[in-house]
């Protein structure tokens, strides 16, 4: 399979600021790609840069086999681009934006248009200037999903919508999925990537710090147990692997490193188990261990980080 | 009155917001009036005839100002004074406006509606705020003239400035209601001022007593005229001006009560659901960008042109009047020669209009690449050059069509003044386009600085600047040739009645096309976006 897209060591400074500093991106051909990070970890900017509008200062960019900066115009008629922020000109009106970027890309099915518009509930006669920020998003959406593109690059896409219509556009991403498109996807939504996407970049200061399936992340990942046990817990300080342990009577609460939780649970079954619940790592754990990794680094915590990180790093 | 809770709060925050601007705006306009009366009063019965007789009663002059209805220095300051109700009414309707409708459309309305204000609150507040402060700016102006002239008359004048005011805030409360956007209900609002201005500009363009003088009573501009300060006032005409002003209030509160906040009394205008099929490129998109602004630069072409074109005649009259004067410019050709160079120097100044238009035209494409338009658009098959082509077609040829009306329009009036059309119209054309190659250079200026510093882009108004100062007052002080020559339009010939030489146009086109070049050439290359 051939990517779609291809970043190596991209670097990008705005004057002496360094927004991206060699960041690795590759998205598979046909896969809806999530790419994470806070704000101002760099999302935009290299997104900016495979659109063309951003020259790149060293690495090598790749988009659908060509080069986004001295092919822009050409490469551009086979992806659909929604902008986080999407500004449209007030004095036309949504259905006229819609055709109009349709017409400029490589053309509109206009059967999926108007189904758009209903599932999306978007009133095409508005003049641009009385939208909703949600409803400018909308206006944008159904312009990406309705090109006949090969390429959905998705800026923060929901960032505007209520939870219906989220709902609306995950179905709708599900669809491009199945039609063999691709779609990069960035995102601070979580439960949005989790729910759509097949791999996950988290990029941090311009960096890529992790990528693979959500299942690969997972299992660097640490799992949450809640164990009520037959008796009070003793022994727990000698198991290695155990984190931010709590026990109240005979309840313990602590997280777990994937590869010690079979001696975990073997130290509990031990104990007698009246009743356990466990809990897959959830991304928003993923994430949060990545961005609050500098904040609470110290002794045995940094040794685990480090461990996941170089296991990550591959 | 819970309605009205909360007034006292949002009449502080409007002060509060708003307390320079008051007070620069109230000051600027208390003080022009009593300037000129100190003029005025120290000139001699004579000299007062002498300006009833010639600008007292030129149509120009009286289609600005309104009648004169007394030859006493009172009088000729009343008239003199005659075109600032207009702006103390705009001023006052788009206060209005920026209070209420504004407020609602951009949701602040309803922050304070959910907290401890009525429902009238807002539209009371700035009501009161705009009846004060017009009263005090009118008593201001009263005081002020009393000084120099008649108590009663200065009176009169300060009260029709401060009528002025109430009617159009008044009537800016009304547009506030009716439209659910804020531009659209200053457009009906200026719009009527606008139509009540042009009814006045009817009725006294033919001087006092001719056949449509009645229109005055039409207009609320034209009553403020009829108050007749200086000249045994008629003071119930004020009775007209409450009685419109408590008129547009009431109707205001009662379309106010009736609808929903954020709506509108008219509906939204809808645009159509598909595209047409020519909307579906650049230039077409840059047309649907460009044609309001188009239409506004010719409506005020064809005015420029209508007062450029109206004077010249009276340029001659003046001059018949006066021997000294015709002493001077018999000198530089006499009468012919003199409307022939006012003329070239009236074109000179449209054409610094033009090169205005031009300016704010290609400024579009930097506004569009500000607020991420332009990057959403370039993600599409448009490459950077089409973009660019679509915005500079308006840019170039704009001013090409902008200078053509100014100058027909000129070259018409003044030739039927004159009797002689064919005779006039081809030199008047002619001289506002040969105002073009520099009007092209600040365009073509404008997009290198786009280029090259995208971030100072609207540095080209300072090069217009440049070119006004030097056109305009580079002579009177005394500017060395080699600084007044950095202006393109030094180089214009003086048409009609000076040489015309093609030389200086190659040499502006090729600067400009030296420019535009580099324009392109870097905007091609350089990073885009709002950063």
């Amino acid at each position: 399979m051939t990517d779609a897209i291809s970043v190596r060591g991209l670097v990008k400074d705005f004057g002496p600021t360094r927004a991206l500093d060699g960041l690795d991106l590759s998205v598979a051909t046909g896969e809806v790609h999530g790419f994470l990070g806070p704000n101002g970890a760099g999302k935009s900017t290299t997104i900016r840069v495979l659109l063309g509008m951003l020259r790149a200062d060293k690495g090598e960019v790749t988009l659908l086999g060509g080069d986004p900066w001295a092919e822009a115009t050409e490469l551009h008629r086979r992806l659909a681009y929604v902008p986080g922020d999407v500004n449209l000109w007030p004095g036309l009106s949504g259905g006229e934006v819609i055709d109009l970027l349709g017409r400029m890309r490589g053309g509109l099915d206009k059967q999926r248009k108007n189904d758009l518009l209903q599932r999306f509930q978007l009133d095409p006669k508005k003049k641009a200037r009385t939208y909703s920020k949600g409803n400018r998003q909308k206006v944008a959406l159904v312009a990406a999903l309705a090109s006949d593109v090969e390429l959905l690059v998705l800026d923060e896409p929901t960032s505007g919508l209520d939870p219906l219509m989220e709902e609306m556009f995950r179905q709708a991403v599900q669809e491009e999925r199945r039609s063999g498109r691709t779609v990069l996807l960035s995102s601070h939504i979580l439960s949005e990537v989790e729910a759509l996407c097949d791999r996950v970049s988290i990029i941090r200061e311009g960096r890529r710090v992790e990528s693979g399936t959500l299942d690969e992340m997972r299992h660097l990942t640490r799992t949450s147990i809640d164990v009520t046990l037959e008796q009070e817990p003793s022994g727990l300080d000698a198991l290695p692997g155990l984190h931010d342990v709590r026990v109240e009577d005979t309840r313990v609460r602590c997280e777990v490193d994937p590869d010690r939780l079979d001696d975990a649970l073997r130290h509990f079954v031990a104990l007698g188990v009246r009743n356990l619940i466990s809990q897959p790592p959830t991304l928003e754990d993923l994430f949060l261990r990545h961005y609050e990794a500098d904040g609470r680094r110290s002794g045995a915590d940094a040794a685990a980080d480090s461990g996941a990180n170089a296991g990550a790093g591959r | 009155m819970t309605s009205l809770k909360g007034t006292g709060k949002l009449i502080r925050l409007i002060l509060r917001r708003d307390r320079w601007l008051l007070l620069v705006v109230v000051l600027w306009l208390a003080a022009a009036p009593v300037g000129l009366a100190d003029t005025y009063q120290s000139q001699t019965a004579a000299e007062r005839a002498e300006y009833a007789r010639t600008s007292g009663s030129n149509p120009t002059f009286l289609a600005l100002y309104g009648p004169l209805h007394s030859e006493t220095a009172g009088g000729i300051v009343a008239q003199r004074v005659g075109a600032i109700p207009l702006f103390i009414g705009l001023i006052s309707l788009l206060f209005v406006i920026r209070h209420t409708r504004t407020e609602e459309q951009a949701g602040r309305r309803e922050l304070l509606s959910g907290t401890v204000c009525g429902r009238h609150a807002g539209l009371t507040a700035v009501l009161s705020v705009a009846f004060l402060g017009n009263l005090l700016l009118g008593l201001l102006v009263a005081s002020g003239l009393s000084q120099n002239l008649p108590g009663s008359g200065a009176l009169a004048v300060g009260l029709g400035f401060a009528a002025a005011g109430w009617m159009f805030a008044a009537l800016g409360g009304v547009a506030a209601q009716l439209t659910e956007n804020a531009g659209g209900a200053r457009g009906i609002a200026i719009g009527s001022l606008g139509a009540f201005l042009l009814i006045r500009l009817a009725a006294d363009t033919g001087g006092p007593g001719n056949d449509l003088s009645w229109l005055h009573w039409l207009s609320p501009l034209g009553w403020v005229t009829e108050l007749r300060p200086f000249a045994d006032e008629q003071w119930w005409v004020l009775l007209l001006a409450v009685a419109l002003t408590l008129l547009a209030t009431t109707l205001a509160f009662a379309v106010s009560s009736r609808r929903d906040i954020g709506a509108g009394l008219l509906p939204a205008r809808l645009g159509p659901a598909e595209a047409s099929p020519a909307l579906g490129g650049p230039l077409a998109l840059a047309w649907r960008l460009h044609r309001g602004l188009l239409m506004g630069w010719l409506i005020a072409f064809t005015v420029l042109g209508g007062v450029f074109g109206g004077i010249a005649e009276g340029v001659g009259d003046m001059m018949k009047d006066n021997k000294d004067l015709q002493n001077v410019f018999s000198r530089i050709g006499g009468q012919e020669g003199l409307i022939d160079s006012y003329i070239a120097s009236m074109m000179s100044l449209m054409g610094l209009v033009a090169a205005a238009y031009s300016i704010q035209a290609a400024l579009r494409m930097r506004a569009e690449e500000e607020n991420s338009r332009a990057e959403y658009l370039l993600a599409t098959g448009v490459s950077r050059l089409r973009w660019i082509g679509g915005h500079l077609t308006f840019a170039l040829l704009g001013p090409v069509v902008a200078l053509a009306v100014g100058g027909l329009v000129a070259g018409l009036v003044h030739g039927a003044n004159m009797g002689d059309v064919g005779g006039e119209l081809p030199g008047i054309l002619g001289a506002a386009m040969v105002q073009l190659p520099a009007v092209w250079v600040l365009s073509a200026l404008t997009l290198a600085l786009f280029g090259l510093l995208p971030r100072v882009t609207a540095a080209a108004w300072g090069g217009l600047a440049l070119c006004f100062t030097l056109g305009q007052f580079g002579r009177a002080l005394d500017f060395d040739q080699s600084v007044l020559d950095v202006s393109p339009f030094t180089h214009i010939p003086q048409v009609p009645g000076g040489d015309f030489t093609a030389e200086p146009f190659v040499w502006l086109l090729a600067v400009a096309a030296v420019l535009a070049f580099a324009g392109l050439a870097t905007s091609r290359r350089r990073d885009m976006g709002a950063a």
